[in-house]
């Protein structure tokens, strides 16, 4: 039976109605609070922080809390609640260089100045269910005594850099202002500040196929894992009346340098080229990815063809955001039976044209 | 500020000026598509956000607004919409299209003449015609440019060699002014007809794609066609079963299982509006009258 | 920090009462006066913008002005009012300017010396406010999109050749720059597709 929409208001009332009541679940069981959200599922929130593209981890985590799990539509609603804040201003660049370091290691060099530091990984844990989480654990063991590490260490590229073997990363002509992928929309060419804007923001599955994809020969760029690091790092801001830069709060970061092989060219002698990958919070696979992206997507500057689905800048930049991309996908349930009316219209009328000269032909016959 | 906390109409001021400066530029350059920065929506992009953009950028206190999807007043995406400008707008919303000052739609134009002064807004989920022939926005951009839409064209004409008919029911290409290439939004053609030289002011929002375009009044607009092989509208054998219109575009409504249907207006406050004149069709004392809810006398 | 031809010390004049809702009101006089080149549109607001800007002027910069619309300014007068209430960076050269301010067409620069905008970014060129005299019953035919046919209005006030500039300025389309021409409260558009003969 046909049921024509109407009464839409109802429906939607009812529909957030059953929502909240999905949301929170049994109600005999305790409801979860932000702050354990924050606490205790702090990839979950970084994640949301990165691609929500705001640093705020209670914020995220009520995002979390109110989209149950759902971490693509935490993101979007973090991103709707973004869009009004107003602006105060920019800060300098972020010196990652002075990063209070709780996690740092390198793939290309087995030793170096500070060592590697596994912080707190999930690298080497087996993966098998812990049951005693089931339980309430308790507090965890203490961490066994460690050499503190010093304030900061110097990046593993910066090593390559020193004796000239990797390209040196310095601002374009006139240092120009990057754009604002928040408030100014994506154009092509977009230069590589622009793309790192996209990425940072793009979706960590998206990203991951994409950089694995160059791993599989879709455009391979030989990386190495120059360095991986993860820490905080402060914000500061020069306000027009000082004249000089104050900090006003840390974040966390975590930060890939992807060391890659080029063979040089007639203009440049043989180098090493670079992968970045940025993202708020302990995002390790997302920043890895990030990497892989970028350099496979500086292929026209580095004389490379861009053949591979990850070199193709517009082709990767449009189809990122997962916040634009769930929603177009979802739309399709929106209602569409105007233009589907069309295209029956058009079907019928194309079957009736081509039944006719059949007919004619079996009268003649 | 509103009582939501946010601001009149959702969008911040330094927002809406960006976009009014878009939506004065588009209107100088009829269909041509300028480049916004499109923010993110309390709804999904896909679902209306540029609509939604452009709504919120020229509504003011005064205005009377209309939302419409598939030509309904009472789509649940219709329904969100308005309620989302009642709420942070606290405008007055009507289904009367002669009563409306903007009208925000998805893929129709209402039945109704519009008037000067009025305003419609549509939702445009790809703004760029010839998307589906050139994915790259930098190629499309340099032929718009070059008013190099030959392409088109022959797209259009292997439909006929294949087919026997141009294949495009909705979003159907139109020049605009004789010069730029533009997307009517996905309306059914039958619609085309209504965008040339219409008195309204029609502007055009993709939040997604992030480009607004405009119809400035009484501007050329045509459908492209061949001399061999011109444009033309859907048309039905039978008329509106509730309101008799031989006039509208027709919805197709399934009864039963057993094959039973009849078509109806799109424009259901078109419908509406004629059955309370009197207008009655084949259907009009039928029950499925009823469980549509179109006709006078249901809830 | 002092530049010449203003006093510092000398309080500035408000701008919008209502900032958010007047802004929307001046934004539909001007996106009507677009739509309907050719047709006198009256702002509807008592804004007293300073000398020498008219009252249309200073509505519809403080409408449309902001940090991101570097603006060029004929006569330096007004520039404190308008860098307070809006924001908009001052540029010196007319081709660097997203918006302009004429206060007295007969020195004015020649249209083509703004952005004209780029046959990929049509969009990105200079939107004028020109001061004139006044509007008259006839004078010039005025056709193009938003007209329903022709439609007739004369402008006083406006240098001999102007109209010529103009017929230079609609030939290039889309490039082009677009036109607010103001008399005191009101305010007539003239985009770059409006094509205008002598009565």
């Amino acid at each position: 039976m046909y049921v024509a929409v109407k009464g839409g208001e109802t429906a939607i009332l009812n529909a957030s109605a059953l929502l909240a009541q999905a949301r929170r679940g049994d109600p005999a069981v305790a409801e979860i609070d932000t702050a354990q959200i924050a606490g205790q599922l702090r990839l979950g929130v970084a994640r949301v922080m990165a691609e929500g593209s705001l640093y705020d981890e209670e914020l995220a985590a009520l995002a979390l809390k109110q989209a149950a799990g759902d971490q693509v539509e935490a993101i979007f609603l973090l991103r709707a609640y973004r869009t009004t804040l107003p602006r105060f201003g920019y800060t300098v660049p972020l010196d990652t260089a002075r990063m209070a370091v709780r996690r740092r290691i390198s793939a290309t060099f087995k030793e170096l100045p500070g060592g590697q530091v596994l912080g707190p990984t999930y690298d080497y844990t087996q993966r098998l269910l812990d049951f005693s989480l089931l339980a309430e654990g308790g507090a965890p063991d203490a961490v066994p005594g460690v050499e503190p590490l010093p304030d900061t260490l110097p990046r593993g590229t910066d090593l390559l850099g020193e004796e000239g073997l990797i390209e040196p990363e310095l601002p374009l002509p006139g240092d120009p202002a990057p754009t604002d992928l928040s408030r100014e929309p994506l154009g092509f060419p977009a230069d590589r500040a622009t793309r790192l804007q996209n990425l940072a923001r793009g979706d960590e599955g998206f990203l991951l196929a994409m950089g694995y994809s160059t791993q599989r020969g879709y455009s391979h760029t030989h990386p190495f894992a120059g360095e991986i690091r993860m820490g905080e790092v402060a914000l500061e801001v020069v306000p027009e009346e000082l004249g000089f830069a104050i900090g006003i709060g840390g974040i966390t970061v975590t930060e890939c340098q992807m060391v890659n092989q080029f063979a040089g060219s007639a203009s440049t002698p043989p180098q090493f080229t670079r992968g970045y990958g940025l993202a708020f919070g302990e995002a390790e696979r997302k920043t890895m990815a990030m990497a892989l992206v970028d350099r496979a997507l500086r292929c026209a500057e580095l004389g490379e063809d861009a053949a591979s689905p990850a070199q193709q800048a517009e082709f990767v930049l449009s189809h990122s955001d997962n916040v634009e991309a769930g929603g177009f996908v979802q739309h399709l349930k929106l209602p569409h039976y105007v233009d589907f009316q069309s295209e029956l219209e058009l079907v019928r009328r194309m079957r009736a044209e081509a039944a006719q000269p059949q007919a004619a032909e079996e009268q003649t016959a | 500020m509103s009582a939501t906390g946010y601001n009149f109409a959702y969008l911040d001021p330094q927002t809406k000026r960006m976009l009014r400066r878009a939506l004065l530029k588009a209107v100088a350059i009829p269909g041509y598509q300028v480049p916004f920065g499109s923010r993110e929506m309390p709804l999904p992009y896909g679902w209306g956000t540029g609509g939604i953009q452009v709504t919120a950028a020229v509504l003011g206190r005064d205005d009377v607004l209309k939302v419409i999807d598939q030509g309904s007043d009472d789509t649940v995406n219709a329904v969100n919409i308005r309620r989302f400008f009642a709420r942070t707008a606290d405008v007055a919303t009507t289904d009367r299209t002669a009563e409306a000052t903007v009208i925000q739609t998805r893929h129709r134009i209402p039945e109704a003449p519009l008037a000067e002064g009025q305003i419609m807004v549509y939702q445009v989920p790809q703004p760029e015609p010839m998307r589906r022939l050139e994915p790259r926005e930098a190629v499309t951009r340099t032929l718009h440019a070059l008013a190099d839409y030959g392409f088109m064209h022959v797209k259009l004409y292997e439909d006929i060699a294949r087919y026997g008919h141009i294949a495009t029911t909705y979003d159907y290409p139109v020049m605009v002014n004789g010069r730029y290439l533009m997307s009517p939004s996905p309306i059914p053609k039958f619609d085309n007809p209504k965008l040339n030289r219409s008195p309204a002011l029609q502007l055009f929002g993709a939040g997604r794609e992030k480009r607004v375009y405009a119809v400035p009044p009484y501007t050329r607009v045509e459908s492209l066609d061949f001399d061999d092989h011109p444009f033309s509208v859907q048309r039905w054998d039978a008329p509106c079963a509730l309101c008799g219109a031989d006039d509208s575009f027709l919805d197709e409504v399934v009864l039963d299982d057993a094959g039973g249907r009849m078509f109806v207006c799109s424009d259901s406050e078109y419908c509406t509006s004629r059955q309370h004149a009197g207008h009655t069709g084949p259907a009009s004392n039928n029950m499925a009258s009823a469980r549509l809810g179109r006709g006078p006398a249901s809830s | 920090m002092t530049a010449p031809g203003f006093c510092v010390n000398a309080p500035l004049l408000p701008g919008f009462a209502q900032p958010e809702d007047d802004a929307q009101r001046v934004f539909r006089v001007l996106l009507d006066a677009l739509s309907h080149p050719g047709r006198i549109h009256t702002v509807p607001l008592a804004l007293e913008a300073p000398a020498p800007l008219a009252t249309a002027t200073g509505a519809a910069a403080l409408t449309l002005c902001d940090y991101e619309t570097p603006l060029w300014l004929q006569s330096p007068d007004a520039a404190p009012w308008l860098r307070f209430h809006t924001g908009c960076p001052l540029v010196e050269r007319p081709a660097q300017a997203r918006f302009a301010l004429i206060d007295d067409p007969a020195t004015m620069p020649a249209l083509a010396d703004f952005p004209q905008g780029e046959p990929e970014y049509p969009d990105r060129s200079a939107t004028l406010l020109i001061q004139v005299a006044d509007f008259t019953d006839d004078g010039l035919v005025w056709s193009g999109p938003g007209i329903d046919g022709e439609t007739t209005l004369g402008v006083a006030g406006l240098p001999a050749g102007f109209w010529r500039d103009w017929q230079r300025n609609t030939g290039h389309f889309p490039l082009g720059i677009d036109l607010l021409l103001v008399a005191g409260d009101r305010i007539v558009g003239l985009p770059r597709t409006t094509t205008i003969r002598e009565a």
